[in-house]
């Protein structure tokens, strides 16, 4: 067991840390990287725009992407070093991940080679944004589910329904779109994916007012919305296995960053600092459990995370070991954030830049991590997934199977 | 996302900071597994084990007056195992702690009954941490060879100890004494006794065939491992080392314990969860295999989810104790708490998945119930090492911040 860098590696590390050395600042100790709240600012969608295109012309964008779509051709280890040396560096939030990391796979699988000519290179380079219009009102972890209708009409398609949870849909130029193109087939045969212009007539945007008070999530509303037979993705009813590589790719991208926020050094200054009756939180007993606690789970998480990078040295496909992730970690904030909050007693009620310990980011914490245990997958479906994938249990009873969709019962029905 | 010092330390770094003992197989990099040959080894021990230690072996120690089997133990003896860590001058085969925390988890695996963790995780390493040249060229080839038991006497009365609780004392080359509930104290031939001298804590070596040694044994919460009580009136003893320790090396062999034994608690954990999964499987209610509810699937996901957590703690904990840096005292803390958990919730659900004849005699989910709570009792429970991990945090804290 060691951790060091293969010589290859280090030296692609090396390369990496000076080129963002040159044109980068380096974080300061005790300084974060960007936090997602601020995405849907005009002027930072432009800096990350022109990040992502200084790192296209100097070859750092999309690091395992093949080369003759602008990428470095390289390795999912590298990408890992690449990430891990990027992020000690002061970068724009970045907005491209969802085309890159899982429509841009999609398109190279699944796409014609039109497609993969015209979409590519921009979003490569951040020139366009991509969203994922995938999830429905009646449609979230029963993705199949999904209603929005697709209607040929000559060369074009016509699109009416709903999605929600769109990621960046209010500054996205392109989405990518699952749809209900045969009602009388089974639920998962009769679903075509296409590449939707966000832009286009009959489309509305709606941010979503979250808990936190903050709006990273969309509705879109699609009204007799015209999209050319060219930017199908597959073919016509085969759009589930498209999604399924979306949904694959979206779970190899997730894991190794930090969402932002406080974290467990914070956490043991603030026990540090704040007082249980007549000693310091830190002092007691109880609160020592809790810490040590938090602690050992985010520890085990981190060296997990260095069983998947061995995994990826060597080029093998990381293990189950890289689904836990955000199933310990979202719980995890979540619990920490309400610990945190209670160290502060009374005082822990405010939400409060001025006023609460470090400026209310805990309080804020505690409003945002409910959002983590849903998206990308809810904890009782990863917990599904690492019962049947994993420990090969069987899957649920299904009552859907075998019978046209339009005949499946969904949604709410006590409205 | 950690405090500073311990992160720091595990960022990948470039390989002209790799010191001379690199990684012995051709590959190198992110390398947070073991190597070829340790792996050949796991497979090598759990051929073994299947063979030699199922687990009607731990049920027939536990169900007979036995202490332990003696013909396993000669087997493990023959095969080396005792002498994994141990230097080849002092009779051992001169690998290393990762190859003993390899064996050590094959060991969990099969509930395997003997005196391995008293021997080869507390008594040669306390000699090998501490002991005089003398005394390891005394003792490491008996115990390297399985030809003596060793053992860890610590505990006097219920409780978690504090120095002010050890009233053993040596004195005048005797020592006089009790201890309670030490782990193969009946058949060890050898023991590391905290004892007193005035107010300084050491380990004294005490060989247990001594006539003022009493040694009695006690019921054990799991009979396939053996407990005794010692009472030491004037027996025959001397420091480990050139004299008493003090309590700060007894805490660091400790540290070196929980790792190896945490190994054995993950071995443990696995092999319930992947019993518990096959009896699911096979069990069918309402129509289904239980396996198939959700209820069930859940629970097991969860419990896959503690272990593997426990796991990378292991691993984190066995790379600690290979290179014996200051990261050991954090890393045994995590390591020891995370598996003691994941054995005992993994036993508990064990009982509780199999439903009803889990709680039969006949079953073997009280082998692995009565284990976890024996493992996790011998080197204190995991609160104990929770509030020391903290400890140990405030003070890098501290010191961090004044440096």
């Amino acid at each position: 067991m060691d951790f060091n860098d293969t010589p290859d590696e280090a030296e692609f590390r090396a390369t990496a840390r000076a080129w963002l050395e040159a044109n980068a600042e380096r974080l300061k100790p005790g300084e974060r990287g960007p936090g997602l709240e601020s995405r849907a600012d005009p002027a930072a969608i432009q800096r990350a725009q022109a990040w992502q295109a200084r790192k296209a012309d100097a070859g750092w964008a999309c690091i395992t992407w093949p080369k003759q779509y602008g990428g470095r051709g390289s390795t999912a280890i590298k990408n890992v070093i690449w990430k891990q040396e990027e992020s000690r560096f002061r970068t724009p939030p970045d907005i491209f991940g969802i085309g890159q990391g899982m429509l841009g796979p999609t398109i190279m699988v699944h796409g014609s080679e039109e497609q993969k000519q015209r979409y590519l290179r921009p979003m490569l380079r951040g020139e366009e944004i991509w969203c994922q219009l995938f999830s429905e009102p009646s449609a979230g972890s029963d993705l199949a589910g999904l209603r929005t209708s697709a209607v040929r009409d000559g060369d074009d398609w016509i699109i009416n329904g709903q999605k929600i949870w769109t990621t960046g849909a209010q500054y996205c130029k392109w989405g990518m779109i699952v749809t209900r193109t045969d009602p009388t087939a089974e639920k998962h045969k009769g679903i075509t994916y296409f590449i939707v212009d966000m832009h286009a007539p009959g489309i509305e945007v709606r941010p979503i007012k979250q808990i936190n008070g903050l709006s990273g999530f969309n509705e879109v509303f699609f009204t007799d919305v015209r999209v050319p037979d060219r930017n199908r993705v597959g073919a016509v009813n085969d759009g589930w296995r498209g999604a399924l590589t979306t949904l694959m790719n979206e779970r190899h991208s997730i894991g190794g960053g930090g969402a932002g926020g406080p974290d467990f050094t914070d956490l043991l200054a603030l026990a540090a600092k704040t007082t249980v009756g007549d000693r310091r939180a830190i002092d007691d007993a109880a609160v020592r459990q809790r810490l040590a606690r938090f602690y050992i789970r985010l520890k085990g998480l981190q060296y997990t995370s260095y069983r998947t990078q061995t995994a990826l040295s060597r080029g093998q496909t990381p293990g189950p070991e890289s689904s836990i992730g955000k199933l310990v970690g979202a719980p995890l904030r979540q619990d920490m954030a309400s610990f945190a909050i209670d160290l502060q007693g009374v005082a822990g009620a405010m939400n409060d830049r001025e006023r609460a310990s470090d400026e209310g980011a805990w309080q804020q914490m505690y409003l945002g991590a409910p959002g983590l245990r849903l998206a990308g997958g809810t904890d009782e479906i990863l917990r599904n997934i690492i019962a049947e994938r994993v420990l090969g249990l069987p899957p649920e009873i299904r009552t859907d199977k075998g019978i046209a969709f339009k005949d499946v019962p969904s949604g709410r029905k006590n409205q | 996302m950690l405090p500073g010092d311990v992160s720091k330390s595990m960022v990948p770094r470039s390989s002209c900071d790799r010191g001379a003992a690199a990684s012995d197989s051709a590959h190198a990099g992110m390398n947070f597994d073991f190597s070829d040959d340790q792996k050949l080894l796991r497979r090598t021990a759990r051929e073994f084990l299947t063979a030699q230690a199922p687990l009607s072996l731990c049920r027939a120690v536990l169900e007979s007056d036995a202490s332990y089997s003696e013909a396993l133990w000669q087997e493990v003896a023959e095969l080396g195992w005792l002498g994994t860590a141990i230097p080849e001058a002092y009779g051992g085969s001169g690998f290393g702690r990762v190859e003993l925390a390899v064996i050590a988890e094959e060991i969990g695996r099969t509930l395997a009954p003997i005196p391995f963790a008293s021997t080869a995780y507390l008594a040669s390493e306390a000699i090998l941490l501490l002991g005089s040249e003398a005394q390891r060229r005394t003792y490491l080839p008996k115990l390297a060879s399985g030809e003596w038991i060793g053992t860890f006497a610590h505990a006097e009365q219920a409780g978690h100890p504090a120095p002010a609780d050890v009233r053993t004392v040596l004195a005048d080359g005797t020592i006089r004494g009790d201890k309670v509930a030490v782990a193969d104290g009946d058949v060890a031939h050898l023991a590391l006794v905290t004892a007193r001298c005035g107010e300084t804590i050491g380990l004294a070596v005490v060989e247990l065939s001594a006539p003022a040694v009493d040694r009695t044994r006690v019921r054990s919460i799991d009979p396939s491992r053996s407990l005794a009580a010692l009472r030491f009136q004037a027996a025959p003893a001397q420091w480990l080392g050139e004299a008493a320790c003090g309590w700060d090396r007894i805490q660091a062999l400790l540290d070196r314990a929980a790792v190896l034994i945490a190994f054995e608690q993950l071995g443990g954990a696995t092999r319930a969860l992947e019993l518990t999964r096959e009896f699911t499987l096979g069990r069918y209610a309402f129509g289904r295999p239980v396996a198939s509810f959700q209820a069930i699937k859940h629970r097991l996901a969860d419990l896959y989810v503690e272990i593997e957590l426990a796991r990378s703690n292991c691993y984190y904990g066995a790379w600690a104790l290979e290179n014996d840096g200051s990261e050991l005292g954090l890393a045994a803390c995590g390591a020891r708490a995370s598996a003691s958990d994941a054995f005992e919730l993994a036993s508990t659900e064990m009982i509780q998945l199999h439903g009803g004849v889990g709680y039969t005699w006949e079953f073997d989910c009280h082998l692995f119930y009565r284990r976890a709570k024996w493992l996790a009792a011998v080197l204190d429970g995991a609160d104990r090492w929770r509030d020391r991990l903290v400890q140990r945090l405030a003070t890098e804290r501290t010191v961090r911040r004044e440096s």
